[in-house]
């Protein structure tokens, strides 16, 4: 309580200042970007504590009873109360899915939004800093990369780990490993979106007269790079990890929607929505749209919330 | 001086081009769209029902299927056994192959030799032949180990090929599905029945032409089918209901409604011999995938009881499968030549404390951890089901690993027995209860030979049932063979050697002016099928 108490007021005042920021104040001036933030957190906050609040957990499979299966929304004749979205094929409840489902979406992707910009951004930072062979062989590494669309490359990690791995694991292990190969598989795909665009920034301040100070000073050039250039260039990375967290959300609904991605056993937004896509024409529609809705909602929110960040954050904008 | 010629021969091709395009008035094509593909169209790589389907109406048998599902003259006219253990087959002649070669014995030795030899699917058929005498270039001698009264029933989904072309272009050995070895029999077919293959492009297309040297009248009037594998269940539907295809298979149960209220289209249902099951290793010291180290929980007949009883199989029939399912605690249907009958064909209760405490008495009373592998486009609903048997082995305490893929990696995984828990189905092409005996039941032999267990791919084995099979194998009187059919069965279901689940029923939708006569055995003769 003590140390609460003695950070409280220290977080409220930086919270306190953001909010009179320039940012801040470009926040308060955009409905889209306020309503965004809300939904996006209510979606967060949904997931993040899906554990306690859904009404079922899917992911006990102890729990779900076949005879539930494929029950319509409460609101519709033979639904019931008890299951309000309906059931999946599984008689898994379908609003807890969604609920677990973007929990395990939204983990997989910050987790691989994390790893692509530790690694786009220190490459990005070498490369423009040091340059020379370095650069010219991270940069084409990223060109190849570029060029060919980024669902086919974590398609292909993705599809080729999983023969490797799946298989050769027993059942508790085996969903951190396809967890971890899915991380993998994104992040991989990601970094070099950073690493061009850090690339591009370290060139620019490297010559200003911050850096030369402290070159001549005698300030190792790793330190350099990642005390002193990394700081200014962070902006950007700001901008494009908050689009690409909803994209990452998408690559892995599209993984697990092509049956690369997580077990079925473990339903994701994009599990869900390949299991409903199926009989979504024969009459049972609430199994893939309720989730296609979700992630949809998921996505879209944090691209608006991207969108307005990259408007706030550039000068010539403000 | 090139040039007149080269333009003349365009202009002949293009009259012959304008011809051929022209000529069939009343060409019936037919579109089949179905869930999956023909994986090999080597006759002899694969046994399995959709592939033996389709290449028979490309390769013939000595003897073929009627439509009562008997047997009826194939490539052979007539036969009789001279001796308890020697068969004689007069053969057809003035039969040719789809490239002109003569149809002679010398072609029924060399596709017996290669359905025997390395590599082959196809071992059950030919494992009671012993020998093949050629007496002259029309009459062969079949010579069993011992006296096998249903030869001709077993010969059925044996396919002759052209010993000259399989030569010639390099297929001597079939194709290896096991290994990835391939030859030219994997695209190219050569065989005497009524289609011929025009094209194939795997996984895309596939397509057939009338024989017109074949050497029988045809009944049924298409001349052309195009197979496409449409592995979406909504894809497929919407190409039947849009008419881009004429027949589908199989209707996904969910949809048989749709199809049913359409005016241009109509179902076909009708049970199915093939029986789904669960296939369990009782072999290994140590599973595959399993946290139990040191020793196989399924070598204990209270785990596979448990695995058994925790299974509800009604939520399965009435839920995943509509009502289309019959469920069995026996392997083969109740319309299996055989099949005992009466009490046996009903499955142990569902009995979930049961099951935990025979788990318990066998010493998991925590369960434990195994893997299941599973194929998600062979059966109706297979992969759903085998994620509702992970729910129900979850209640228990048995924690599952689900691997739901595509028939074309599943089968080549659990063919070479990687695999400690799987789900399979199983159609008796004999339609006779002795081929689950030998195919599904007898203990393999050691070095994996001959065709005795080939698909006993958890290796269960009793000595006692084994010895039944060959017994039953030579028996000629038919209520002795009957009876000891069902001691057999007794002795496998008290074993708990497999769980039976049920048998799915076949359900093809088409248009309504087509007119297809489908076997139990899920064969569909395309020379049987009207286009009005």
């Amino acid at each position: 309580m003590t140390v609460s108490g003695e950070h409280a007021p220290r977080i409220l005042g930086s919270l306190q200042r953001a909010w009179h920021s320039d940012v801040g104040h470009s926040f308060r001036q955009s409905p889209l970007a306020m309503a965004s933030a809300l939904v996006a957190a209510l979606l967060v906050l949904m997931a993040v504590f899906s554990p306690w609040i859904a009404p079922h957990n899917p992911y006990d499979l102890a729990s779900i009873n076949l005879l539930d299966a494929r029950l319509p929304p409460a609101w519709v004749a033979e639904g019931q109360a008890k299951f309000l979205l309906g059931t999946d094929d599984q008689g898994r409840d379908i609003l807890s899915t969604i609920m677990h489902g973007s929990r395990l979406s939204l983990t997989v992707a910050f987790l691989a939004v994390v790893f692509s910009v530790a690694i786009g951004v220190s490459m990005g930072l070498l490369s423009g800093y040091i340059g020379g062979w370095f650069d010219a062989l991270i940069m084409r590494i990223v060109d190849v990369q570029l060029s060919f669309p980024a669902i086919l490359v974590a398609l292909l990690i993705s599809g080729v780990a999983q023969a490797l791995l799946k298989g050769t694991q027993i059942a508790s292990t085996a969903t951190w490993v396809s967890v971890a190969i899915i991380v993998f598989a994104i992040g991989i795909t990601d970094w070099v979106i950073y690493a061009r665009t850090v690339r591009g920034s370290t060139l620019v301040e490297r010559n200003k007269e911050y850096v030369q100070a402290a070159r001549v000073i005698g300030v190792p050039s790793i330190k350099i790079a990642f005390t002193h250039v990394l700081p200014n260039v962070l902006g950007p990375v700001l901008v494009i990890a908050t689009i690409r967290l909803g994209l990452a959300i998408i690559t892995e609904a599209t993984l697990s929607f092509l049956g690369v991605g997580l077990p079925p056993t473990l339903p994701s937004l994009g599990t869900l929505i390949q299991d409903g896509q199926k009989v979504l024409l024969s009459g049972e529609w609430w199994i893939s749209i309720f989730p296609g809705l979700a992630l949809v909602l998921l996505v879209l929110s944090f691209n608006l919330l991207g969108d307005w960040l990259r408007d706030a954050l550039n000068p010539k904008l403000r | 001086m090139n040039l007149p010629f080269k333009k003349l021969s365009l202009g002949v091709a293009l009259a012959a081009a304008f011809a051929i395009s022209a000529a069939p008035v009343f060409a019936k094509t037919i579109k089949v769209g179905n869930q999956g593909d023909i994986t090999m169209m080597d006759p002899h790589s694969l046994n399995e029902s959709l592939q033996l389907s389709m290449l028979s109406n490309v390769y013939e048998g000595l003897v073929v299927y009627n439509k009562e599902t008997g047997v009826a003259p194939g490539l052979a006219t007539e036969w009789k056994q001279t001796a308890p253990t020697v068969w004689r087959f007069n053969l057809r002649k003035g039969v040719t192959f789809h490239d002109g070669t003569p149809f002679t014995a010398d072609d029924v030795l060399f596709s017996f030799a290669r359905a025997k030899g390395e590599g082959s699917d196809l071992k059950s058929p030919v494992a009671s032949v012993s020998e093949v005498k050629k007496i002259d270039d029309f009459t062969i001698d079949l010579v069993t180990s011992a006296p096998f009264p249903i030869l001709p029933e077993t010969l059925r989904t044996l396919s002759i090929m052209s010993k000259k072309w399989c030569e010639t272009v390099g297929a001597q050995q079939p194709v290896d599905v096991r290994k990835g070895k391939e030859n030219a029999a994997t695209l190219k077919t050569n065989g005497t029945g009524p289609f011929m293959t025009k094209s194939r492009a795997p996984g895309v297309k596939t397509e057939f032409v009338i024989n017109p040297k074949y050497w029988a009248p045809v009944e049924g009037n298409v001349t052309e089918i195009i197979f496409t594998p449409i592995g979406n269940d909504a894809t497929r539907v919407a190409a039947l209901l849009s008419g881009e295809i004429d027949i589908a298979e199989p209707v996904p149960l969910q949809d048989v409604p749709r199809v049913q209220s359409n005016a241009n289209l109509k179902m076909l249902q009708a049970p199915e011999l093939r029986t789904i099951f669960l296939g369990m290793d009782q072999k290994r010291d140590e599973l595959l995938n399993s946290s139990v180290k040191g020793k196989n929980p399924f070598k204990d007949k209270r785990v596979r009881q448990a695995f058994y009883q925790a299974i509800d199989i009604e939520a399965i029939k009435t839920r995943l499968m509509r009502g289309a399912a019959t469920p069995t605690g026996l392997m083969i249907a109740p319309a299996v030549k055989g099949n005992p009958g009466g009490a046996m064909n009903n499955r142990l209760a569902y009995d979930v404390d049961g099951a935990k405490k025979l788990l318990a008495d066998a010493g998991y009373p925590q369960g434990f951890e195994i893997g299941m592998n599973c194929p998600n486009d062979r059966y109706v609903n297979d992969g759903e089901i085998c994620q509702a048997v992970v729910g129900m082995l979850a209640r228990v305490g048995v924690k599952v690993n689900l691997m739901a893929e595509s028939k074309a990696t599943y089968f080549p995984k659990i063919l070479a027995r990687n695999t400690s828990f799987y789900l399979l189905g199983w159609t008796p092409s004999t339609t006779d209860a002795h081929d689950p005996l030998t195919a599904l039941m007898a203990t393999p032999p050691a070095d994996g030979k001959g065709g005795q267990g080939q698909f006993n791919l958890g290796s269960y084995s009793n000595p006692k049932l084994d010895e039944l099979t060959l017994k039953i194998q030579s028996e000629v009187d038919q209520p002795k063979r009957n009876a000891m059919i069902a001691e057999a069965y007794k002795i496998h279901q008290d074993d708990i050697g497999h769980i039976p689940l049920h048998q799915q029923a076949l359900s093809f939708g088409m248009k309504k002016n087509i007119d297809m006569h489908v076997l139990p055995v899920n064969y569909v003769p395309f020379k049987w099928t009207k286009v009005n």
